[in-house]
Order: structure tokens, then sequence, then C-alpha cells
């Protein structure tokens, strides 16, 4: 059975090291795995997506609407952009962060204060994490991305994957404690 | 040795062992991470040409002078490069050559959704199309043999989601030795004058003959026969689509070789089916074949003529409805587009600009592009790479015709005047318009991720260039009236402005400052010593909450909900200062 877990944010956020590290987890778990983003114009400040699938044999590297069986979203207002790709019993975890879209900025839009009651309202199994806090609390905030990989890790119940070899071989030496420490943040926190 | 590769990656990896020695590419979503990962092959020559033309011509070169060769460019950059892709279609190779098209469905960093299938067709070019990537690096080195053997380049099509999507590829080895030949000189193959052409026109239509029979015959055209009633008929990324709706439930005749198409195979797969699907993206160019062959198939009547082709659009398409999702209220949901970065040398230029009226301004294609967006609104055009400075010539001319003293200010970024905006500025200065011509000079080509241009300084490689300097070739093209500016300098970029509105000739304006994400090489780092190294703050007791900030656009200003004061991202702001300049208070200052 395939299985699909949507990683999104705003560009910048770190979804693509994250979503990166867990593909290489699950090929080395004998998965067969598919990853899809898109770069570009959207990368300056617009929303991003990262989309991994794997299982048996995957075709299609894109989740469909209504199909993830997870969704980890790098901030709030994505989490409910992208909400509708999510299984009726898919598992969401929210970083609680927020970062304002130019529309907001500019005045022309509202950020909505009651995002995560919305989302709740939709959906059973949500997380509401802040990352960016965790993150920062490591002395680190860049992690924050490894955190939310963490989360992944342990709803998603990938936990017996040798994650440590995968952080070793594929993340510069500076950082390679600083991302062992988040990840293992990241999986105690759901 | 099994890799997980995107297509691009598998792209390079196919060629690489198949012995290629050149590559060229001008980058373009989505095809511009080709060379770069090329680049890192030290066997290969690897390069940024100045636009998609010259890249082509330099894989050309190399092929009549020998060697496998590559270039790589994406849907529109095929345009630019067309006129020597078609004439070498004639000529035909002498080393291999693949020119690697990547085809935008759904246009996520484009200007158009040209299928550049019909590019094959036009110019009697064979095509590849890859599903995965996998089939990526396995058709690349398949390329070469079939460019080699029927003396003829190749196109491969690539479309967003087969360039970036990562999938398990086995990689194989380098062959040992490149499979270089000897240059031999042969003017009737090579130059393309009338009488030479003619006989090669002859040679190309035998070489289709062939190249048609190989294509009933090739592995990379095959039948999955499941025992259905139902077929589909797709290639490339189309397969995958299709094989996750339908799974083993239907048969297939998956296309690898999609020009010229097999058409005896074609028949034999549809001749006892009772429902046919053709699902392709864009251009119904497989259906109209099978129609041709007297076949009645669902194509294009029930999928659209648009946009991707990904797997709920084919179930939408052929069960009227996809999967169902979870109901909530959209409206909460605030559009996120893509903005000027925190920082951004553009910003104020645009800031600028976007006050002047009674001006037109043509813009081009890059990051800059944004400057249309609010809260500038200074720009009025974008067309196509180098355009801004020649649609703008025609609009000053036309302005000037009947009599209107509208301005007309065109905008493009250093990468573009030296993809084509050189030779639009020399119509400017040639033809004399009244224009204004401004180049945003951020020491990179942008938007694609930051690849080395002439004016950079550097290869693709990283290795030391021959920096070309964008003032010295506006001069020595005519422009006299000329000045190099700080974007970040609200006054300096007015005043300059002024000073050219006000010239009845032709004007240069280049703003130069590197770009915010930049890598800075020693020359950035010696002539912009101070940039990015600082952090603005604002000083809530001036702050009178007059919003006047937030009109630069900066995504690192917010107006805090509950004290109604500006603030400041402090992991986003780098310092560029240009706030400070806007506020009436003073209250913006550098942080301590």
């Amino acid at each position: 059975m395939t299985k699909s877990v949507l990683l999104v944010g705003v560009g910048g956020q770190g979804t693509i090291l994250a979503s990166k590290l867990l593909t290489l987890g699950l090929m080395e778990e004998g998965y067969d795995v598919k990853m899809s983003e898109i770069h570009g114009m959207s990368q300056r400040g617009g929303s991003v997506s990262s989309q991994v699938r794997y299982g048996e044999q995957v075709w299609s590297p894109v989740i469909e609407k209504g199909s993830a069986d997870m969704i980890v979203s790098f901030e709030k207002m994505e989490a409910l952009r992208w909400l509708e790709y999510l299984k009726a019993d898919g598992k969401m975890v929210i970083n609680d962060h927020e970062m304002m879209p130019m529309p907001v900025i500019m005045g022309k839009a509202e950020y909505s204060t009651d995002i995560i009651e919305e989302i709740k309202k939709a959906c059973k199994q949500v997380t509401i994490i802040n990352a960016t806090e965790e993150a920062m609390k490591l002395g680190n905030g860049k992690v924050m991305n490894i955190i939310l990989l963490g989360t992944i890790i342990k709803t998603m119940k990938l936990d017996n994957i040798d994650w440590e070899k995968i952080v070793r071989e594929n993340v510069k030496p500076a950082f390679i404690e600083d991302n062992l420490k988040a990840l293992q943040v990241g999986m105690d926190l759901v | 040795m099994k890799k997980l590769m995107t297509g691009n990656e598998a792209l390079v990896r196919g060629a690489w062992e198949a012995g290629v020695l050149v590559a060229s590419a001008y980058p373009g979503t989505p095809s511009t991470e080709i060379v770069e990962n090329m680049s890192m092959h030290k066997e290969v020559y690897s390069e940024w040409a100045p636009n998609e033309k010259v890249a082509m011509e330099a894989a050309i070169g190399a092929s009549i002078a020998g060697v496998r060769s590559l270039a790589a460019m994406k849907h529109v950059g095929l345009n630019v490069a067309a006129d020597p892709m078609f004439t070498y279609a004639y000529t035909g190779v002498n080393g291999g050559m693949v020119i690697i098209t990547a085809d935008e469905p759904g246009q996520h960093s484009s200007q158009n959704e040209q299928d550049n299938r019909n590019y094959a067709r036009a110019a009697m070019i064979p095509m590849l199309e890859p599903a995965s990537s996998e089939e990526a690096k396995n058709f690349m080195i398949e390329a070469y043999e079939i460019s080699e053997r029927f003396d003829t380049p190749v196109l491969m099509r690539m479309t967003t989601r087969a360039c970036h999507s990562k999938g398990i590829v086995e990689c194989g080895e380098r062959m040992e030795k490149a499979p270089v030949k000897p240059y031999e000189k042969n003017a009737q193959k090579y130059v393309m004058v009338p009488a030479f052409a003619k006989q090669r026109r002859v040679e190309v239509a035998a070489r289709m003959k062939r190249l048609k029979a190989f294509s009933e015959e090739t592995p990379m055209n095959f039948v999955e026969d499941n025992g259905s009633k139902t077929g589909v008929i797709t290639s490339g990324m189309c397969y995958s689509f299709a094989k996750e709706v339908f799974g083993d439930d239907v048969n297939y005749l998956k296309l690898g070789f999609t020009y010229p198409l097999p058409t005896e195979k074609m028949t034999a797969f549809c001749k006892d089916l009772d429902t046919i699907y053709v699902i392709e993206e864009n251009d119904p160019l497989l259906e109209n074949e099978v129609k041709k062959l007297g076949f009645a198939v669902k194509g294009k009547d029930i999928f659209p003529e648009y946009d991707e082709m990904t797997s709920d659009v084919i179930r939408k398409s052929v069960y009227g409805n996809a999967f169902d999702t979870i109901d909530y209220d959209k409206a909460k949901v605030v559009p996120r587009p893509p903005a000027l970065c925190a920082g951004c040398p553009h910003r104020g230029f645009f800031y600028e600009l976007g006050k002047r009226k009674n001006v037109m301004v043509t813009g081009d294609i890059g990051c800059y592009t944004l400057g249309f967006a609010e809260p500038y609104n200074a720009m009025d055009s974008c067309i196509c790479m180098g355009a801004a400075f020649s649609t703008g010539h025609g609009a000053a001319k036309a302005f000037e015709k009947k009599g209107e003293n509208t301005r007309v200010v065109g905008v493009m970024g250093d990468s573009t005047f030296f993809h084509t905006g050189i030779n639009s500025l020399t119509e400017c200065l040639y033809n004399e318009s009244k224009t204004v011509s401004v180049i945003l000079d951020n020491r990179i080509t942008g938007m694609t991720g930051h690849q080395e241009n002439p004016g950079s300084g550097k290869h693709a490689n990283g290795s030391e260039a021959n920096m070309i300097d964008i003032e010295t070739v506006c001069r020595a093209l005519g422009a006299k009236n000329i000045k190099t500016i700080d974007p970040n300098n609200l006054n300096e970029v007015k005043e300059t402005l002024d000073w050219a509105l006000e010239l009845d000739a032709p004007s240069v304006i280049i703003t130069k400052w590197p770009c915010v994400l930049k890598k800075f090489s020693d020359d950035d780092k010696a002539h912009f010593p101070d940039a990015y190294k600082t952090k603005d703050v604002v000083d809530a007791e001036k702050c009178i909450g007059c919003k006047k900030c937030l009109k630069t656009g900066c995504p690192a200003l917010f107006v805090n909900r509950e004290t109604k004061k500006a603030e400041i991202d402090s992991l986003q702001c780098v310092g560029c200062g240009v706030c400070e300049q806007v506020c009436p208070t003073h209250a913006i200052g550098k942080e301590d």
C-alpha cells in the first residue's frame, strides 16, 4: 500500500532538506520512493510543498487531493491551504508559527486568528507543536525542519530505520549533532 | 548502485555514462539543474552560455568536431534556439547530440505552456519522452546511440514533474573511453548553402523512414497486456499518472520513442479494444494520430488540453470525481504569492519607479517581474527574455506617432541583458528611441537559483572567468547617457530617474547591488563590503503606525496586531535600509 506524506511551508523554511532525508531513509529501508517538488518562482516567499510517496511500487510522484496519510506544515496558514490533500483519517502536525503573506502585510487580507480551531473542527488527528521555539532552545533556529522530520518518523512509524546514519551521511559535519538532537526532539513531541 | 535522483540528475547520469564531453545551457526552470549537476563531473566540459541559441550552437560545434554533446533548455528556450536546431536536423551529426527540452504543463514558472513535442514534427528530429528518473537515465544513453546510428540530433522531452520528481535509479559506470570521432571536413554535409541543403533535405526524408521502422521495433515503445478490453495510449509522465489511476486493470501502449510514432504498433494495439483512452498533456498529438489510423478514442473530449494530467485530473475526467476531501472554510486561506525577498536590491528601484506617473514600464523575465505586483505596480508588460528594451522602443515610437508624451522605461536583469538584452538595447540606441533602459544588475542569475553569467566573474564550475562589464558593453554599443547607481539609496534612484526622463535621447541606468541570497564572490566582497551585515529595528516610541514602510513591500515588515505599530522580523531583515528612508518619523534605524 503506497503511503503519502506532504511537507508544506514557505520558501526558505527547509522543507527540501527534510524531505530529502526522509526519502533517503525510506530508500535505505527498501521501499520504492518517489518525491515531487516545484522549484522556481514560488521559492521567493511563496507557498512550497514536497510530496513524498513510498510503498512496494509507486507510480505517480504527485499526491492527490484527499489522499495524504500525513501532512506536516511548517507554517499555520499553509496547513489550512493544503488541508484538502489530507485523507479523512489522515494525520496532521502543525508548527505553531505564523509568516505573514504579502496580502496581509499590505492590509488587503486578514491572517485569521482561529486557523488551528478551523483545522481541528475539520480533522481529528491534529498535533500542534512549536518547532521554531524548540529549535531556538537547541540553540539553532535552522533545525526546525529536522524537528518536524522527527514528527513524521514517529507518526508514520518509521523509527526502526537508522536515521542517525542517514543524517551523518547527508548533513554537513558541523550540523550533524544539532540535527540528531533535533530529530529526537521531534520524535518526542508527537 | 541504486541512487535516488531527480529526472534532471538522472539525465546527467545517463549522458555522463554515455561519454558526453561537452554540455551547454542557459538556466531556466525546470531545466536548470542539468548543467548545474553536469558541471560537477570533471570529465565533461560544462558551461552556462549567454542564451539558449548560443548553447545549441556550442553543442552543435562540439558534435561536428566529433564528441558527444548536450544542450539543455526550458521549453521557451527552444524558441530562442530553434534556428540552429532546424538546420542541424538537416546536416546531421558527427558526435552524437542530444537536445533536452524541459516543458512546463501547468506553467509553474513560465510565461506559456507550449507543447514542444511539436518541434520534433516541425524540425523532423526524433523525440524521446521518459516517464521516470530511471527511464531518463536509460533513455539518455539510448539517445546518443540513436543520434549516431541515424545521423541526427535527438530531442529529449522532459516535463516539470519528470525533471523535478525523484525516483530510484540503477546507476552504471561511465564508458571507459568517451566515444570520440575524427573530424573530417565535409562541406556538403555541414555547409548549408541551398545546393547542399537540398541534398540533405532528401537525406532527412530517408532518415525519417528508417526512424519510423526503428520506432516500431524499439522496446522503448511497449505494450502491457493485462487482458482488458480497455486500453490507454500514453507517453512520458502521463504513463506514471495513468498507472496510478488504472493500475493493472487496463492494457497500455506506453510510448517512450514518440517521434516518429509506431503507427503499426498503435494499430495492432487498438484493433481489439472496446475503449481507448489517449492520455497526454497539452496538445492532442497522439490522439490525432490514433484517429488518423481510424480508431475512435476518448481524448481531449474528456481530458483538459491545458495544465498537468496528474492522476486526480485523469480520475475526474474518466470517473466524474476524484477522492473525497475534508470540508473546511477555504475563505480563511490567504494567498501567498511570491514576493521580493527582504533585502532584495530590486525593492528600492521599484519603490521609486512605481511612483512615476505617465510612464509605461516594459518588463522582462526574472525575479524583478514581481515589480508588476502590489505594492509597486511598476510593470506594464512582460513578454519574453530580452524583450524589455525592444518592446519599450516600439512603444516609445508609437507614443511619438500618436503625439502622446508617455515615457517608456524598460527593465531587465544582468543575466537577461547578456541573454538577448544586448540586441534589444542596440535597437534603442541605433534607432534612437527616447527610452530609459534599466539593467538591474544583481551580479548573478537570480530566479533560477544563482547561476553564474558573463557579468558575474565565474564559470559554471565556479572557476574564475573574464568578467564582462555591463557599463562598458553599453558604452561600446553607443550609449551616451549612462549612470550606474546604488538601488538601496532612494534619493539616488529618484534623481537618476528624473535625469533620464528629462533627456530627449535614449539613456541607460544600471542598478548595481548583489542579490541578497547570493554567496558573495571575492569581487562582491571587495565592492560591497558592508552589504547585508546589519539589521533594522523600529523604535516603538517614534512609530506613529502610518504604515508607509509597508509600501516598500518587504516581507520582514508587519504591523503588530495589538500595538498597531510596525515591527521588523529580525530573522528576515538584512538591513538594506530602504524602510529607514521611507519612514516619515525616522522611527526605523540600525540595531545597536
